[in-house]
């Protein structure tokens, strides 16, 4: 079976020596306290509870998975429900929500290292809070005085959980062709019927209610995304004293039989004439839901370093145990029949890709979560402004680009477990099946594509994009003469430049066939990726750079994974570069009916 | 359900422009497989394929296989096919004509094993390892042996099995300890613990026929002192008839990720008195007669990658076909189409379906070859295609395989959110690929086999191959430089080369004085192999094509496969940059790190 | 009633650990360090005892570095009221340890004194019992259970051959065992109200206590590897290889 050791070592370089985040935080009024010693504290205590709570489910919850009952009830895996109550009895729901609400009101970084833990041991359950923590964000956000009252504590504790329910039958990516309806009742609420399929977490018995946010026209609303309005419908209707009343016509109609994330219950969910009330403005559902689907983004790509995570570090320990052969440069353990595998240097290649990957992914994602900090509690507006830009344009890449390196990652973690890496008792080819999904949730990887192409780069003609190659410019002016660092900034200049003319190019080209932006986004969204990678591991080079004669070998680690990663994962752009410039010809000039 | 068309079209271009299958059909032994009859089996086995086995499919990885008290059933369904299987003739395909078989070449048996493969990969693994157990039977085996189980093994009736792997010794047989001990009758007393044995047990046939690799009590350590061994699970009377029961069990079969219709066996051996078996060939043989069928072996793994992209691919093109979702990009429209004409679907099927293309064609190739080195009666011929099989096996197992786990993810991707859920079984094609890129021999250890035995330490000398196939594109680019509409093939082909000559010419300089950075850049040299040879054959079939519309033809299909050919040329071929480089400049940073900092 | 609790910083269960090269002792550098398992469990008891009713104030102890504060904080949080680092570079062994608690506890008044059997990283099992003893108060070690009641402790032991029970006048010392209780996961609300909690920071050199060094470490060296096991013909093999070359029976 897997086990995990929460990466303490490696979160607090990122936090406290690349991000400084500690310092910061003390020019940010909400987080003042918020000091090194806590955020060490609170990170140690919820990897205790990852590693020692969460873990032993993981296996569990992927062989039993979930059971619909007769009463369309639905039983999570054994262990889930215990383990969410202590969840939340510690707390750890509470974590990055409002004191208003009850909530603890620490950063979003912590509340990311906090995920990475929870989906690195458990990614099917840590949806459920997951999900709940979105609807809170998205109540928070856009909800009434009401529903705030009615809900936000609720969700805050834990005590209930949410949904988002989106999809439908026949739309997904299109949410355009909604058709599920929401009539006014007269009183304020309204009568929500329809289907949705795919909904995490949907139903389940971990929590005493449900809050489902869900996507519905009214009678006149306009075609297309414009008529789109969200509701929120509980799944007991809440009595005035905050208990659960009756319920509310809401059920799950069927559980789907998934090839991963077993222990999530993905529901049809029926709404039969189910009571809600508008959350936001009429026809307006959508933009409300993006405040939730760009956490959500961020939150996909945290179960994806989790995973990569999870699956270096059992890779690596099989690879230190595993005798298989000797060493190209003679036997390196000669008392004993083979030679551990890690002296092979392929294994070590795999090791290294899912070291990188996960290391590059915790860097890129800490820092973001961190400007969202930034977004939320400057004090300055401007730097609010610009780390909120930020965070736009590089969510789209957060979700597509560290979901596809975490798929290879999980492969290449299998791939060293050779055999036994396909038979599901030692948990390897779970990580490869979980991991699927998350290039198709919450905006398949095209979608993130077009959406970073098209609306964050083109959109604004490339304004946002050029704040980020500036941040890239100024660290390379400042490091240029810093010893040792030439070979880290080269190439990230270089990727830098090629960046910048393939967007003008490309740019150039839409203007006169928007086919064009389809048909680079994806090879265009892997070259901005490691753009953000390179300056990633830029970053942390110098910090290692800096403290290599510390005698703390972490720091010679450091360095080496950062040269592994240009010299064998960086190289990819070559090719993506190509293939975003080659244009629309080579997909579309045959006939489709020739496929 | 998913539906399986067998793609004969693109088989038959591929078997007769690329892989030479007249000049196949011309050598000794094989002037039967004329093109009616090569006709005739390519459709009925394709509707075997469709008809029988791809209805199955599914089933097989839902219900998989389940083991009572050493008893495996298999899925509901499997058995009669294998009935019928056997019944009309198919596991005597390639078979020596000698024990009953059809003595078909290695390329035709190619194209009718991936059908069915793609059909149902699990069930086919049954077969696969049958004719490979045939294949050792028939090479190294005495007479006696050969007469009591090839024919009712060619027939089908009786199944095989492979049984190298234990628990401590899978990469590495020098490690295995099983045990034969002789007895004063000239047989074996077998004990030992197998696992990973496909198809170990089951309820499909009458009889199971092990090969078992084992040592001899006064054996050598290591490599050299492995034996083969006939182990039947029921020993065979005198007058051919079934007798006793064998003194082995199936101990309990795995959960797998995939291919769970095939049964996975953990075999213990002599749990009670000892297995009775019966010595292959010479004692302290037994590895290297394994390798005389891993050519063989290989092709068919790699085989596996070609079957289960082509049918991914089907099964995301009839959803993209269907699937109606948003307006694609610059339509003026309005109205939402299917999402086969928006461009980033087109790209994904593009990458599946050229990929696969190139799979198909260099494999086969491959295949054909095979089948030079064995038949041609030009012994200089035999020597060069053999030296060309050897080179480019590990190439076709590694690329293939590697390549089909990326392809089947695309056609989950192309699914969306459904292609997530089982029933829509776009996932299954992914789960049974995982397997291919591990079992005979790892990726890892087809990059070492290549850059080792294949390229530096080639017995003709260093590189030989390699640069005699270098020369050979090299010609081709030419060729397809001077036709105006071929020369963007060419000019891609022609920079992907040169990566492949550049990342040749550093191995063979750092093979010996740094074989762990040599080691290092294995796979990635594999790889950009497979690109390039791939790429070389789709350049050959845009060749082709162009020459025969420039002809008159009005075929379709030729217009389809230009457009392919110019695809994998403008999104694959350009990979081989970063491979190059990886190779070139990556080693140390993949030797560097303390193993005690992982 | 106060309890006084004892903590040791000792390096993670999880870390392998690793001898230095001049085999003067263990590798500390950069190596994870928790509370010794043996400590939360008396940590854990003492908050239960508080929480029915029965303890008013747990107040916790650890000597050693300015790091042990993370120690002291992580017993914070699982629920004690307030901390005392009792501070000093210098190496600690079990008698100055016991020592400065005998300081402490003269000065707190506890009527319970509390900890861990032993430390995982020594494995001296001592503290406790020279603690008593230096304390002139009865001792339990080993407890499996502790119930206090009228002014009395009742402690059930893990001896050999099973369990003992035997009452302490208060107050006394209690040491903790394995199945004494499972350790609860600190709640966050604790975690952040632990940073607000008093810690009391006293250099042990001002407190009058002589802590040099009894004992003298001649080498530390990894144990022995296993050697792999062998199978045997039958039960007569099995019963002559334990006699004779195993010599157990």
């Amino acid at each position: 079976m897997a086990t995990y050791t929460p990466p303490l070592r490696e979160m607090q370089f990122v936090i406290h020596e690349v991000l400084n985040a500690g310092d910061a935080f003390k020019k940010m009024p909400s987080y003042a306290e918020v000091d090194v010693d806590t955020i060490n504290q609170i990170m140690e205590e919820a990897g205790k509870f990852a590693a020692g709570v969460v873990l032993p489910l993981n296996r569990i919850g992927d062989t039993e998975g979930c059971t619909r009952n007769e009463d369309s009830s639905v039983t999570t895996p054994k262990g889930f429900k215990e383990a969410y109550q202590l969840y939340c009895e510690s707390g750890w729901a509470a974590l990055a929500c409002d004191p208003e609400y009850d909530g603890q009101g620490l950063p979003q970084l912590l509340n990311t290292v906090l995920y990475e833990m929870l989906n690195s041991t458990n990614q099917a359950w840590a949806m459920y809070p997951g999900l709940s923590h979105g609807a809170y964000e998205c109540l928070h956000e856009h909800g009434t005085p009401e529903q705030k009252k009615t809900y936000l504590k609720k969700l805050v504790s834990g005590e209930w959980t949410g949904t988002m329910c989106l999809t439908e039958p026949h739309c997904g990516t299109d949410l355009g062709m909604l058709k599920s309806k929401a009539e006014p009742k007269g009183d304020g609420t309204y009568s929500i019927t329809g289907t949705k399929i795919f909904i995490s977490s949907g139903d389940h018995d971990m929590a005493e209610n449900i809050v489902h946010l869900v996507l519905a026209r009214l009678p006149d609303a306009p075609q297309g995304t414009k008529g789109i309005s969200l509701f929120a419908v509980p799944k007991f209707k809440p009595n005035a004293d905050g208990s659960v009343g009756e319920g509310n016509a809401v059920s799950c109609g069927a559980l789907e039989h998934k090839m991963g994330i077993h222990g999530n219950s993905t529901c049809v969910m029926n709404f039969d004439g189910s009571i809600g009330t508008l959350v936001g403005e009429p026809n307006r559902g959508l933009n409300a839901m993006f405040v939730m689907m760009n956490a959500a983004r961020l939150g996909v790509g945290m179960q994806s370093l989790g995973l990569t995570e999870v699956a270096y570090q059992n890779s690596a320990a099989y690879a230190k145990e595993r005798l298989q052969m000797r060493s190209l440069k003679g036997p390196k353990e000669p008392t004993k029949a083979a030679d551990p595998i890690i002296v092979h240097p392929d294994v070590r290649r795999m090791l290294l890709t899912q070291r990188a990957y996960a290391e590059g992914a915790r860097a890129f994602t800490y820092w973001v979560a961190f400007m969202i900090d930034t977004e939320l509690n400057h004090p300055d507006a401007k730097e609010r402004e610009a780390a909120g830009e930020l965070v736009t344009l590089l969510t789209p890449i957060i979700k597509a680009f560290i979901t596809d390196n975490a798929f290879t990652a999980t492969n290449e973690g299998m791939q060293v477990f050779g055999g036994h890496g396909y038979i599901a008792e030692w948990g390897m080819e779970q990580f490869v099946r979980d991991a699927r999904i998350n290039m198709l949730y919450e905006g398949t990887n095209t979608i993130q594509s077009l959406d970073l192409l098209g609306r964050k780069v083109l959109g604004d003609k490339g304004a946002k994009l050029r704040k980020f190659g500036k941040i890239v410019e100024d660290f390379i002016a400042k490091e240029k003469r810093t010893k040792g660092m030439s070979e880290f900034l080269e190439p990230l200049a270089d990727i830098a430049e090629k960046v910048s003319k393939l967007t003008k190019e490309v740019g150039m080209k839409a203007l006169l066939n928007k086919e064009v932006v389809g048909a680079a986004a994806v090879p265009y969204l892997r070259v901005v990726g490691h753009l953000v990678y390179s300056y990633m591991f830029a970053r942390m080079a110098k910090v290692a750079l800096e403290k290599q004669n510390s005698g703390d070998p972490f720091y010679s680690a450091k360095l080496s994974t950062a040269r592994f990663y240009f010299a064998k994962l960086f190289h990819e752009t070559a090719y993506q570069i190509r293939a975003a410039r080659s244009g629309v010809d080579s997909l579309m000039e045959m006939d489709a009916s020739l496929f | 359900m998913s539906t399986y068309i067998p793609p004969i079209r693109d088989m038959r271009f591929v078997l007769n422009e690329l892989a030479g299958f007249q000049s196949i059909a011309q050598l000794p032994g094989y002037e039967e497989s004329t093109p009616d009859l090569v006709e005739a089996i390519m459709d009925e086995a394709g509707k075997f394929a469709a008809e029988v086995l791809a209805p199955l499919n599914m089933q097989g990885d839902l219900q998989g296989c389940q083991c009572k008290d050493g008893v495996v059933t298999t899925a509901d369904g499997f058995r009669d096919a294998y009935q019928l299987f056997v019944e009309t003739g198919w596991n005597a395909l390639p078979c020596d004509v000698a024990y009953g078989g059809q003595g078909q070449p290695t390329v035709l048996t190619a194209a009718v094993h991936e059908m069915w493969k793609s059909a149902n990969l699990a069930f086919m693994l049954c077969p696969m390892l049958t004719l490979g157990a045939i294949e050792a039977l028939r090479h190294h085996a005495s007479e006696e042996i050969k007469n009591i189980y090839l024919p009712n093994m060619v027939e089908g009736k009786w199944t095989g099995t492979m049984n190298l792997t234990e628990p401590q010794a899978g990469s590495d047989l020098s490690q295995i300890r099983s045990k034969a001990v002789p007895q004063a009758d000239g047989t074996y007393l077998i004990t030992g613990t197998k696992i990973f044995i496909t198809w170990g047990e089951h309820d499909m046939a009458e009889n199971i026929v092990h090969l078992v690799l084992a040592r001899l009590p006064d054996a050598p350590a290591g490599v050299k002192g492995i034996s083969l061994f006939v182990v039947p699970k029921f020993l065979v009377n005198s007058d051919g008839s079934l007798g006793a029961r064998n003194d082995l069990i199936c101990a309990s079969i795995e959960h797998k990720m995939g291919i769970h219709g095939s049964a996975t066996a953990v075999m213990a051996y002599g749990e009670k008195v000892g297995a009775t078996g019966y010595l292959v060939g010479e004692a302290n043989k037994g590895l290297g007669y394994m390798f005389t069928m891993m050519n063989h072996a290989r092709l068919n793994v790699g085989l596996e990658g070609v079957a289960l992209a082509e049918r991914a691919y089907q099964h995301a093109l009839a959803y993209a076909r269907e699937r109606v979702q948003s307006v694609p990009a610059g339509d003026k429209s309005g109205v939402a189409k299917t999402i086969i004409h928006h461009a980033d679907v087109r790209r994904m099927l593009m990458d599946m379906k050229s990929r696969t293309e190139a799979m198909r064609a260099l494999l086969y190739w491959t295949a054909a070859q095979m089948d030079h080195a064995n038949n041609n009666p030009d012994a200089a011929i035999r020597q060069s295609a053999q030296a060309t099989v050897d080179f480019m096996i590990p190439v076709v197992k590694g690329w293939c395989t590697e390549s089909s786990i990326e392809i089947a993810s695309i056609g989950i991707q192309i699914h969306g959110g459904v292609g997530f859920i089982e029933e829509t079984g776009a996932s299954q094609y992914l789960r049974d690929a995982r397997i291919t890129t591990i079992y005979e021999g790892t990726t890892g250890i087809q990059g070492n086999d290549l850059i080792g035995r294949k390229l530096a330490k080639e017995k003709i000398g260093a590189g030989a191959t390699a640069k005699a196939l270098q020369q050979q594109i090299r010609v081709c680019v030419e060729e397809l430089s001077k036709d105006k509409n071929l020369s963007i093939i060419a000019q891609q082909l022609g920079v992907a080369l040169s990566d492949m000559e550049t990342a040749t010419e550093w191995m063979l300089e750092n093979y010996d004085s740094n074989p762990q950075a040599a080691h290092a850049g294995a796979v990635s040299y594999l790889l950009l192999t497979g690109i390039v040879t791939g790429g070389w054959q789709m350049a050959r079939a845009a060749q082709i094509a162009q020459r025969q519309i420039d002809a008159g033809s009005q075929d379709t299909f030729l217009q389809a496969k230009l457009a392919t050919a110019r695809y994998f040329a403008a999104h694959q071929l350009p990979k081989t940059m970063g491979y190059c480089s990886a190779i070139t400049e990556g080693s140390d940073a993949v030797l560097s790190l303390d193993e005690s900092l992982f | 009633m106060k309890i006084l609790v004892a903590v040791k910083r000792v390096v993670d269960f999880n870390v392998k650990v690793r001898v230095k090269a001049d085999q003067s002792g263990v590798d500390l550098a950069n190596v994870k360090m928790s509370m010794n398992p043996f400590d939360e469990i008396a940590i854990e008891e003492a908050v239960r005892l508080k929480e029915a009713g029965i303890a008013t104030e747990v107040v916790v102890i650890s000597a050693g570095p300015t790091q042990c504060q993370e120690t002291l904080r992580t017993a914070l949080a699982i629920g004690a009221d307030r901390a005392i680092l009792a501070e000093t570079d210098a190496e600690l062994q079990p008698l100055a340890v016991a020592k400065i608690l005998k300081a402490v506890c003269e000065k707190e008044q506890p009527q319970l004194l509390i900890m861990g059997k032993q430390a995982i990283d020594d494995d001296s099992n001592q503290t406790g019992q020279m603690a008593a003893a230096l304390l002139g108060w009865p001792q339990a070690t080993f407890a499996s259970k502790v119930v206090i009641a009228n002014g009395e402790a009742s402690v059930t032991r893990e001896v050999d051959g099973g369990l003992e029970t035997i009452a302490l006048t208060l107050p006394a010392v209690v040491t903790t065992d394995l199945r004494l209780n499972e350790p609860r996961y600190a709640t966050l609300p604790n975690i952040m109200k632990a940073k607000k909690k008093p810690l009391d920071v006293q250099p042990v050199a001002g407190m009058g206590i002589d802590v040099a060094p009894r004992l003298k470490t001649l080498k530390v060296a990894e144990p022995p590897k296993r050697s792999g096991g062998i199978k045997v013909a039958d039960v007569a093999a099995l019963v002559a290889k334990l006699k004779n070359e195993a010599k157990v029976i």
